[in-house]
């Protein structure tokens, strides 16, 4: 078994064993410590000098089913930079979610079916980013969804809780199932003779893929990604899914299963179909636009904290989809940037929030107020994820958004264009996002405190532990973003280099 | 050399953030210990005069290949555009960077020193040091920048230690809504710079400003220039307070006075300043940009200069007066490249003597029990005598005395307005210079002259050592740093001679004279002597009621806007895309009830059989 297949069948391993009755916690920690590990060794012997489609390393593959007239099956894993930065993501949230899960006996209900859950949404999603075969890749995140699912059921807040739970399944349900149409049709049109991703990222490169077929590829690739990243206008099932679920689920699923839509769009959607993409790029401009500027202004009107950050969740993905629209290696890269920096601010924010509703119950902003003075801790660091979630240069959130602006603003036209004046739209959600988050800061941690509000004891290290790893690889790679950009850009390039065979 | 410069007040800020903290006057010392030596570097860096300073640069972004030396040496910056981006952390050493780099560490200095008095007994004293020195970082990363997103970077971060240090005392709800009021004002302006950035980029193909500065005459789109050129400037309006961004200023001073003298008047504010100086090459290919800078700065100039008239809180009068001496400054920018001189060398004045009252106005707020309004101050030339006198130097060199540097520096704007024949800006700063003297004296004679009007001003003692050592070394700067010795280093840019812009006495100088002697007339007509305000323009008062347009407009993007989309996502997107297909799709109510049960097992049992159902599908 090759380091990759370990990293990704541990989890899933652990959940089995969680399952048969080993300590739900330790068992959990210990896989996700060991992930962590494995991530970083994959990390360091990775080589960054290999271009493009021969970036793909530590390959790995099975064959399972081999049905005449089917495309042949085969349970197989390989990394490319792409895949390791989103790998390396999985697993800090992993572990930083399975810490903030309540011990044991905090949990109403069955801890081992909380934390088998856990490490089935990590695995499916390890599975999802590191899959090669384009049936794994599906199955993978379909793994993961479930359990999302189920927590935010069963252990989930609030009375609504079902409802929301039954909502976010049909709408990622639909999404699931556009998606598969749309992957049908991608490797019916392309042969239909294999999975594998590679060979069908080589073959759409042909001539003949024709360009209608890809247009109608590339826009049921985009709807059903487009739900699972809460693309607008199919974003109504995230913030109060996000606001529902239990902290580590939503620090999870908004962390990193949601970035599987965004991962698809640029692993599958550009290469399978380059000139559907180039249709409908207006569409996606428009589209991302309503993400961050009509989705902004719904943030602000928001009275929970954790809708709050629900919805900016949903308003960040629009600028992944700028870099994904500007359809080059700066743009996408500093997309696939943000996918690792966003995932760790939201999970971080989400984290805080979740401390917070422990222990006051509802995040009403109202009741709020002067909390920095009593909790001085917790005042810092959500202040930090506060101007991580901003951009503010320093996070590497703002690096991926550099990269994002320059990519959308590059091309050959010496004036302004669509993408240009979307980008232009694009910089004014850095002003809206600024606005409500500041006022949210301003409303909890500043000016005077309620003479009602009753303040616990501040964050013990056990709690700050989860939320310092994620800031400290936010900090560490918005100081020094080629860390990750030494991975991302090659895999980047062979997205858009045309191959030579 | 510039590189420690750049990390050492970084270093401090996180090891007062990382554990220091808990002793707060180590904090406080180690912070002060660093601003010295920074001071120290920045004095041997300018002591290279202009000779060029190799510094390695740090590359922080560094995606697909670099230009190769041919396309650079042909002028081609960016010649696979979408492939590539290359953007580091490096530095731009010459007289501008160093000069306002002396300025910054100087200021910084004596105000780290000024504060270890002034903050004293407070609660949060390792917190406000950190937010110096994070400051001090900042600061020096605009300064010394050699592209424009370095500076950005930078630039934002200031903004951050500028909301840390105007909120410190944040359970204050008044400095809890500035601090949040300046970073937001500050963030529309940044919206613009960037904007003007990524625009420059694809004109010019570069984001370093020497590459810029080769580019910038090939630009074919005039137009595109200048909205990319006005779009940067928006970053300075925000920073530098310019109407209509200007409101956040007159808030920040909610934050410690030596934050408002360091920051709020010597230093950051004048960031903007300092940008376009060291972008003047572009404001010299954009004429109409150009024409637009002379007249916010001018406008700025006046209207904030009104605006003090009115008001009655030491520290917004002087708040108000740097609104309109950054005015004046950003103003300069628009000239000419004579008057880009000319304005640097006006910040590089005015930081001193603004400092000087700033400090000046924190110990007579010290001295009074922290109480801010001039009517309930009243005869404490007799209490503070050194605070008085030093004050006394820092509001002559503000209204421009003859022979002390306010009056070369703002004389050497002017000439330049003159000297490029733009009339109309030129009358409005010789308004502006009949104004100035008016309210420093208005000021001066309200709270230092007369019979003390409250107890605490009748108690008030002169500060310690520690506190008007500073104001003297700063009370001597405000005279005399016009003149050679002192102005010598600042000033050194090498490609301009600022010296035949002043120094002759024509009728600048004469309107200027006269604006000087009728403006302390007349206020010492009005208010010598006086126990309340025998004027009253609620006009002024109000600061032309901007705030409350504002606001209004705040509220109206809040509560209804925000609303309007808020009520829309949930009645009508959330329907149209979500329910209603969804529940057409699925004969829902036998489902529901499945889950209306409620029963955990059911609902597992259901996830199950519909994941192996799917698995089945797919696999079959």
């Amino acid at each position: 078994m090759s380091t990759l297949e370990l990293l990704v069948l541990l989890p899933l391993l652990a959940a089995l064993a969680v399952g048969l009755g080993t300590p739900a916690r330790i068992t959990a920690l210990a896989a996700s410590v060991i992930v962590l590990a494995l991530a970083l060794i994959l990390a360091v012997n990775f080589n960054t000098s290999l271009e493009g489609d021969g970036s793909l390393q530590f390959t790995s593959s099975r064959p399972l089913l081999d049905i005449a007239g089917f495309p042949k099956l085969n349970l197989a894993f390989g990394l490319d930079g792409i895949s390791l930065v989103l790998v390396l993501l999985s697993a800090l949230v992993l572990l930083s979610a399975v810490l903030v899960a309540p011990k044991e006996d905090a949990i109403q209900g069955s801890p081992r079916l909380y934390y088998l859950s856990l490490l089935l949404i990590g695995g499916g999603a390890l599975g999802a980013f590191t899959a090669t075969d384009l049936f794994f890749l599906y199955a993978f995140h379909e793994l993961a969804l479930i359990p999302t699912f189920l927590m935010i059921g069963i252990f989930g807040h609030g009375e609504n809780r079902v409802r929301t739970a039954w909502t976010i399944t049909i709408f990622l349900g639909v999404g699931s199932l556009i998606l598969l149409v749309g992957l049908i049709l991608a490797v019916g049109s392309l042969g239909g003779t294999t999975f594998d991703i590679a060979d069908l990222t080589s073959r759409a490169k042909s001539p003949d893929h024709d360009a209608g077929t890809q247009s109608w590829i590339f826009l049921l690739l985009l709807v059903g990604f487009g739900i699972l990243v809460s693309l607008f206008p199919f974003h109504s099932w995230a913030a109060p899914a996000y606001a529902e679920a239990p902290t580590p689920v939503a620090m999870l699923h908004a962390g990193v299963l949601k970035k599987f839509g965004l991962y698809g769009l640029v692993r599958l959607a550009l290469p399978l179909a380059p000139a559907g993409a180039e249709k409908w790029l207006n569409l996606v401009l428009l589209l991302l636009l309503g993400n961050i500027l009509y989705i902004g202004l719904v943030t602000i009107a928001q009275k929970r904290l954790d809708r709050m950050l629900g919805y900016s969740s949903v308003m960040h993905m629009g600028y992944a989809f700028l870099g994904i629209a500007a359809g080059n290696v700066v743009g996408v890269s500093g997309a696939v940037l943000l996918m690792f920096a966003h995932g760790l601010s939201i999970a971080l924010l989400f984290a805080l929030a979740g401390w917070m509703r422990e222990r006051f119950g509802d995040l009403d902003f109202e009741k709020f107020g002067g909390l920095a003075k009593s909790l001085p801790r917790l005042g810092l660091l959500f202040g930090f994820a506060t101007f991580a979630s901003i951009g503010l240069p320093g996070f590497a959130n703002f690096a991926a958004e550099v990269e994002i602006f320059f990519g959308a603003f590059a091309g050959e036209d010496a004036g302004m264009n669509w993408i240009r004046w979307a980008t232009i739209g694009a910089l004014w959600g850095v002003v809206i996002s600024a606005v409500y988050m500041l006022r949210a800061y301003r409303g909890v941690f500043m000016g005077p405190k309620p003479e009602k509000l009753e303040t616990p004891a501040d964050l013990a290290w056990s709690d700050r532990l989860p939320v310092l790893i994620l800031l400290v690889a936010l900090l560490a790679v918005g100081f020094a973003p080629d860390l990750l950009n030494q991975y991302i850009r090659p895999a980047v390039n062979g997205l858009f280099l045309v191959s030579a065979g | 050399m510039a590189w420690s410069v750049l990390l050492l007040p970084l270093l401090v800020a996180a090891a007062i953030l990382l554990g220091l903290k808990r002793w707060s006057g180590v904090s406080a010392l180690v912070s002060t210990g660093s601003a010295l030596l920074t001071l120290i570097f920045c004095i041997l860096l300018a002591s290279g005069g202009e000779a060029a300073v190799e510094t390695k640069s740090y590359p922080w972004i560094s995606i697909g290949d670099r230009p190769s030396g041919e396309e650079i040496q042909a002028g081609n910056f960016n010649p696979h555009p979408g492939e590539a981006l290359h953007i580091g952390i490096g530095f731009t050493i010459d007289g501008l960077s160093r000069g306002m780099m002396l300025i910054v560490t100087s200021i910084g200095f004596l105000v780290h020193l000024f504060s270890l008095g002034y903050m004293k007994d407070d609660k949060g004293k390792s917190r406000y040091f950190a937010g110096l020195s994070l400051f001090l970082f900042s600061m020096t990363g605009i300064v010394l920048a050699d592209n424009f997103v370095m500076m950005f970077v930078f630039w934002e971060l200031v903004g951050v230690s500028s909301y840390i240090l105007i909120g410190h005392w944040y359970d204050k709800a008044s400095a809890a809504d500035a601090a949040k009021k300046a970073f937001l004002v500050n963030r529309i302006g940044d919206f613009g710079f960037m904007a003007g950035i990524l625009l420059v980029w694809i004109l010019t193909g570069s984001i370093y400003f020497d590459e810029i500065a080769k580019a910038v005459g090939g630009v074919g789109n005039a137009q595109l220039l200048n909205i990319a050129v006005l779009c940067v400037f928006c970053g300075a309006v925000g920073k530098s307070a310019q109407v209509p961004l200007h409101v956040w200023l007159p808030d920040a001073m909610e934050g410690p006075t030596p934050v408002s003298a360091l920051i709020h008047a010597a230093t950051m504010v004048a960031a903007g300043v300092f940008m376009l100086a060291r972008v003047s090459f572009l404001i010299d290919a954009a004429e109409f940009a150009a024409h637009t800078i002379v007249w916010v700065g001018a406008i700025t100039a006046l209207l904030a200069a009104l605006m003090a008239l009115q008001q009655n809180d030491i520290k917004r009068v002087l708040a108000y007066s740097t609104l309109s001496q950054l005015g004046y400054m950003v103003m300069a920018q628009g000239v000419g490249h004579g008057g880009s001189d000319a304005g640097m060398f006006h910040l590089y004045t005015h930081a001193f003597f603004k400092a000087l009252l700033f400090l000046g106005s924190g110990a007579v707020i010290y001295a009074c029990h922290h109480e801010q309004d001039i009517w309930k101050m009243g005869g404490l030339k007799k209490k503070l005598p050194i605070t008085f006198w030093t004050f006394a130097l820092g509001t002559a060199a503000l209204i421009a005395v003859p022979f002390t540097s306010g009056f070369w520096s703002k004389e050497a704007i002017l000439e330049a307005a003159l000297h490029e024949k733009l009339h109309g800006p030129y009358a409005i700063a010789i308004l502006v210079a009949f104004l100035t003297p008016f309210y420093m004296t208005r000021l001066v004679l309200v709270a230092f002259f007369g019979k003390p009007r409250t107890k605490d001003a009748d108690h008030a003692h002169e500060v310690g050592p520690v506190m008007w050592v500073p104001l003297a070394l700063l009370a001597f700067l405000a005279v005399f740093s016009a003149y050679g010795f002192v102005s010598g280093p600042l000033l050194a840019r090498g490609h301009a001679d600022i010296g035949h812009l002043f120094g002759h006495f024509g009728l600048t100088a004469i309107l200027s004279l006269v604006g000087l002697v009728v403006g302390v007339g007349a206020a010492i007509y009005f208010y010598k002597g006086r126990d309340q305000d025998p004027i009253s323009i609620p006009l002024f008062r109000d600061k032309f009621k901007i705030d409350e347009l504002y606001l209004g407009l705040v509220h109206l993007f809040q509560d209804a806007v925000a609303k309007g989309m808020d009520f829309a996502d949930r009645y009508l997107v959330d329907p149209l895309v979500a329910r209603f297909p969804a529940m057409t799709a699925l004969a829902a109510g036998s489902v529901f009830r499945v889950f209306n049960v409620g029963n955990v097992q059911t609902y597992a049992f259901f996830f199950g059989v519909a994941a192996v159902g799917v698995i089945l599908y797919l696999v079959l």
